[in-house]
């Protein structure tokens, strides 16, 4: 297994490639190293990617190569005479050509978007090979920027120092070179848009005084990777006799584009041998060959904190990256075999920086991915988990399932601990819907313009709002009814009040979801006592729903009416609620109330009137609307457009001609 | 009427109870064991043969009356002296309360005369009072007829004197108002958010404690929560709050340096204290005795340990199975449990009730007096009564005021017209 860097001493086919690419070894030490039994399957967190880039393993004819920056790989056969193939991770389609064997090659990659083809062959010069569609293929050398069109060089910037060694992260695009004897004064450059600039030195601290002035630090020991869109150095310090440490550390130094380089961060790995280092979704993982198991460590997690630096142990217990089956090629009659399961751990095993794992003796090559499901049994403090789950960019289901868990026999969370997570993901909720409030207003505001930065916020996975916990979780929880019914509503009380601590408004399916529960267990004192102090917050479909409630529970009724009446949205609500009760006069003295008399149907007044079977009722609502008559038209007899034909016939009937209201005539 | 006159001379005698009594005329249907049916008489010193014909008397009004009106017999009884209200809370069992009317005391040639005041009680409130004794009875001791059923007349009897001879000591007859009619429930105003906090923390008590069956939460003795269905909620509320608060207020009153709090069992870390149960945890032969409530006795009949605790102005009720009998490890727990937790929470709520109190400006004395009941809620304000006192409720406007306020509520009721909401508003009479 490769060291942390991904940096595997020479191998028989071909020397040290000096060229940024390095070179992913040949050979292979297989055999070695049976995998441990006994590893446990279960609780594997780490897993290499599924759809592995399948190379040409390497051997004496066929040299392999990869490159960090594109993540390719190049198998080149016979110095190239013979064919290179070059496949990626993303692009799925192979690229193969010939070239001329001009030598053994040291190193090959392409430009980014596949445009130039660089070879090293000798020590001190890279050919370059144009592969832009419709121009000649030809070679052109420049000893140590292209300009493809000229095919010439041109050189950027002159620098000099004495450099031990040196190391390019292509995502950063940093460049970090070893100075000093020792090796471990580090400089750092950034490159981009093509000017360098310097950034400031920093010192990283050897585990103790080395004996001899000779170089003390390995580009091995040294890795860079982006954490939580932060660079990152990271130091692989080994285990001292002389320090009183427990085992080898991982030392993260913060590499700011701007200001000075700090330590801040120690992952304790509470272990000593050989590791090699990964960074998958912002997780450090730190792989022991030795034990055959990873480690992974989460610098947003809480740690221990002593003035300067964060010291973290690693979140989840030591566990084998998953087991992997190597699908057998070849013929159909032969692929009916077993699969072979993989050595995991080899030696022949290269690292690369995120997430690459490359085995050169078998020909694959892995993307690293981190599993979310075992995790969820491996951490046991639901807090904790979720500050972990939160950070995880595939974060939403399993944190959804982790919710429907937690309230479930038999790993029903406490009320307490589930008050923990319900905050916790309402807190993640909060800040995107505050992030989203602010980009609208400057949107609005016209502000924009001037704020060419400003980018709509992006809604993570972590993001979990009311809807998905209703849909995924509480719809199907309460529905199960397999809880005592005081748990479901002290988990839905829980939730809203969760949401209002935050100051999120809550949607009226949670609140129906609450009077649901309570209606099925007749706690209706329960429900007004929660009406009462305005918890389930006033709206139209929640004030219809207690309406619908009124045959079970007569309060209701009104609760609902006055909800109607305080949303003052509602006015029209309220008259046909109190209309289809019969009430009349008091759907009239409400309308009255608010001024909006003189512009109601007299016919849909009458109607209920007379339906109420109340003759002094339809007499004095006949009445009010004569009145209204006179005063806006002068007299009190309805005009043809009103249609109360009927109801004045009706009054005629009963109280006779003479009750008809006489016009005013002066 | 009561102001008029040489007021010099004249002296208003308060309503006191004359007689009180319960029985049941089937325990003793044949001549000569009419004793029998007696179950309770206050005042008990009466002569046996005048207990009887007074029970005989209501017996017979009671069967007169049913005559005319068999659903509804006669619910009091008006006479010069005073005036008698009958109530059968449970069937065949009889309650009769015998209240003497006011009395004017006039001198007329240096001899005392007096002058009954026969229409200034109101049934309304009078009939009222009767029934909270019996609910009062029944939350302490069940029903009568499962005290029948627990060990016949014996045990009724001997339940009945040692709930009645002190429970009717406590009745302040003379400042019985509308109040008593509604028997409400003054809840306490709270932003939402701190009522979320307070049901999470129930809850979570709930959960912890986990033999506890219901919950009730107080604040400044106004309720704030109830597990409990209305209608036990009601007397137990009037329970805390005309009994069992104002028994601990003393304590609460004195500084935390004053020898009656040094009494007590100091804890650092809390202010919360049993109001029932042991009054020192630390010592292992406390008792932990709580009372026994009953509630639900319509159908599923519960017997419950009341276990009142509060933090400051903070009370909460634990009402826990009477089946299992709390152990003084149980209190310890709960008090390690609930103690600190309460602590913070009231003094949470102390603070937000400030605020809003500031923001609505209630601390201005109100422009209306009013009496506010909903009695769907049984949600109860008065700005007309001053802070109740253990005993009694003072209505700061005259009592002719407070006795057409009671007429009124009274032609309400009468009226099957009643309105939903009922709220009474005057403007203050000066």
């Amino acid at each position: 297994m490769a060291a942390a860097a991904g940096r595997q001493p020479p191998g028989p086919a071909e020397g040290e490639a000096p060229a940024a690419g390095r070179e992913a070894g040949a050979g292979g030490e297989e055999g070695e190293g049976r995998a441990k039994g006994g590893v446990e399957a279960g609780g594997c967190y780490l897993a290499l990617c599924a759809r592995p880039v399948h190379f040409e393993k390497a051997n004496p004819v066929n040299c392999v190569f990869f490159d960090e920056a594109n993540k390719q790989v190049f198998a080149v056969r016979s110095g190239g005479a013979t064919g290179v193939v070059v496949k990626g991770l993303e692009d799925r389609n192979p690229i193969s050509f010939r070239m001329e064997d001009k030598g053994e090659v040291k190193c090959i990659k392409f430009s980014l978007g596949n445009k130039i083809l660089a070879v090293q062959r000798t020590l001190k010069s890279v050919d370059f090979l144009n592969f832009i569609p419709d121009s000649p293929q030809l070679e052109y050398t420049q000893e140590c920027k292209v300009l493809p069109e000229k095919r010439t060089l041109k050189l950027l910037k002159n620098q000099s120092i004495n450099v031990n060694w040196y190391m390019y992260c292509p995502e950063s695009s940093v460049i970090l070179l070893s100075t000093t004897v020792l090796g471990n004064v580090l400089q750092p450059f950034y490159f981009k848009s093509g000017t360098m600039s310097k950034l400031s030195k920093f010192e990283i601290e050897l585990p103790a005084a080395p004996k001899s002035s000779k170089l003390s630090l390995s580009e091995r020991d040294i890795a860079m990777a982006t954490i939580y869109g932060q660079l990152y150095v990271l130091y692989l310090r080994h285990h001292s006799r002389t320090s009183n440490s427990t085992g080898a550390e991982v030392v993260l130094y913060h590499l700011p584009r701007e200001g000075s380089c700090k330590k801040t961060h120690i992952l304790k790995l509470n272990r000593t041998g050989k590791f090699a280092l990964n960074v998958v979704d912002n997780l450090v993982v730190v792989h022991h060959q030795d034990t055959e198991t990873s480690v992974i460590f989460d610098i947003k997690l809480k740690g221990e904190f002593d003035g300067s630096t964060t010291i973290h142990q690693f979140v989840l217990p030591p566990r084998s990256i998953q087991p992997y089956q190597i699908p057998v090629a070849g013929p159909p009659s032969v692929t009916s075999q077993a699969p072979v399961p993989c050595k995991l751990y080899s030696s022949s095993w290269i690292v690369f920086q995120p997430d690459i794992i490359i085995s050169a003796s078998e020909g694959y090559l892995w993307s690293l991915q981190v599993k979310l499901e075992p995790v969820v049994n491996l951490l046991v403090d639901k807090g904790k988990l979720m500050d972990f789950l939160l950070q995880r960019k595939e974060c939403k289901m399993v944190i959804l399932s982790v919710c429907s868990q937690m309230l479930s026999e038999p790993e029903r969370g406490s009320l307490s601990v589930i008050a923990t997570v319900f905050d916790k993901l309402n807190n993640e909720y909060k800040k995107y819907l505050e992030a989203e409030q602010s980009y609208t207003m400057v949107v609005e505001t016209g502000l924009s313009r001037s704020n060419p930065l400003l980018k709509r916020p992006v809604r993570t996975q972590a993001v979990i709002d009311q809807s998905d916990m209703y849909t995924h979780v509480l719809s199907v929880f309460t529905e199960k009814k397999e809880a005592p019914h005081k748990f479901t509503i002290a988990v839905l009380m829980e939730y809203i009040r969760s949401l209002n601590q935050f100051q999120i408004a809550v949607q009226h399916y949670l609140y129906e979801l609450v009077i649901k529960t309570l209606v099925q267990h007749n706690l209706f004192y329960m429900l007004h006592q929660f009406l009462q102090y305005h918890v389930l917050s006033d709206s139209k479909p929640l004030a219809c729903l207690l309406l619908s409630l009124e045959s079970i529970y007569p309060p209701a009724h009104q609760l609902s009416l006055d909800m109607l009446k305080r949303l003052s949205t509602a006015n029209d609500e309220i008259v046909e609620v109190l209309l289809s009760k019969h009430q009349v006069l008091a759907a009239l003295r409400f309308i009255r109330g608010i001024g909006g008399h003189d512009s109601i149907s007299a016919r849909k007044f009458l109607d209920a009137a007379k339906q109420a079977e109340d003759e002094m009722l339809f007499y004095t609502i006949f009445r009010f609307f004569e009145q209204r008559n006179q005063r806006l038209r002068g007299n009190p007899s309805f005009t043809p457009g009103e249609h109360c034909e009927e109801h004045v016939t009706f009054f005629k009937q009963v109280f006779g001609e003479q009750a008809l209201m006489k016009p005013t005539t002066f | 009427m009561a102001a008029a006159g040489a007021a010099g001379q004249e002296k208003q005698l308060a309503p006191t109870l004359l007689s009180f009594f319960i029985y049941n005329p089937k325990l003793g249907p044949k001549e000569g064991e009419e004793e029998k049916k007696i179950l309770f008489y206050h005042p008990n010193e009466v002569e046996k043969n005048e207990k009887i014909r007074n029970v005989g008397l209501c017996e017979a009004i009671v069967q007169f009356t049913r005559t005319f009106s068999p659903t509804k017999p006669a619910k009091s009884l008006h006479t010069q002296k005073n005036r008698q209200f009958f109530h059968e809370p449970e069937e065949n069992f009889w309650m009769v309360m015998v209240v003497r009317n006011p009395i004017i005391e006039k001198h007329k040639d240096g001899k005392p005369v007096y002058e009954y005041q026969e229409e200034e009680l109101l049934d309304k409130v009078y009939s009222s009072v009767l029934q909270q004794c019996y609910s009062m009875y029944k939350l302490f001791n069940g029903t009568f007829l499962r005290a029948m059923e627990d060990g016949g007349v014996k045990v009724l009897k001997e339940r009945l004197e040692k709930f009645f001879h002190r429970y009717l000591q406590t009745l302040h007859l003379q400042s019985c108002d509308l109040l008593d009619v509604f028997c409400g429930i003054s809840f306490f105003p709270l932003d939402k958010m701190t009522y979320l906090k307070i049901q999470s923390f129930i809850n979570r008590m709930e959960e912890s404690l986990n033999i506890v069956k219901y919950t009730a939460f107080l604040y400044n003795d106004q309720l704030i929560w109830s597990g409990l269905e209305q209608d036990d909620m009601r007397i137990l509320y009037k329970y805390l709050t005309t009994s069992l608060f104002p028994r601990h207020m003393e304590p609460e009153l004195a500084g935390r340096d004053s020898p009656i709090r040094a009494e007590m069992p100091g804890n650092l870390q809390h202010y919360g204290r049993f109001l029932t149960g042991p009054l020192n945890l630390n010592d292992p032969d406390t008792k932990c005795r709580f009372p026994k409530i009953f509630v639900n006795t319509d159908d599923t009949y519960e017997e419950l340990h009341l276990i009142v605790y509060k933090a400051m102005s903070a009370a909460v009720c634990f009402m826990i199975d009477a089946s299992i009998p709390p152990t003084l490890e149980f209190c310890r727990k709960l008090d390690s449990i609930v103690g600190p937790q309460l602590t913070v929470l009231a003094s949470d709520i102390c603070e937000q009730y400030n605020i809003n109190k500031r923001i609505s400006g209630a601390e201005k004395e109100p422009q209306f007096k009013f009496i506010y009941f909903n009695h769907m809620n049984l949600a109860e304000k008065s700005t007309i009564h001053m802070r109740k006192t253990p005993s009694v409720s003072l209505a700061s406007v005259h009592p002719d005021l407070m006795k057409i306020l009671g007429d009124i509520n009274s032609d309400f009721s009468r009226g099957e017209t009643m309105d939903e909401m009922q709220t009474l508003q005057l403007l203050q009479p000066c």
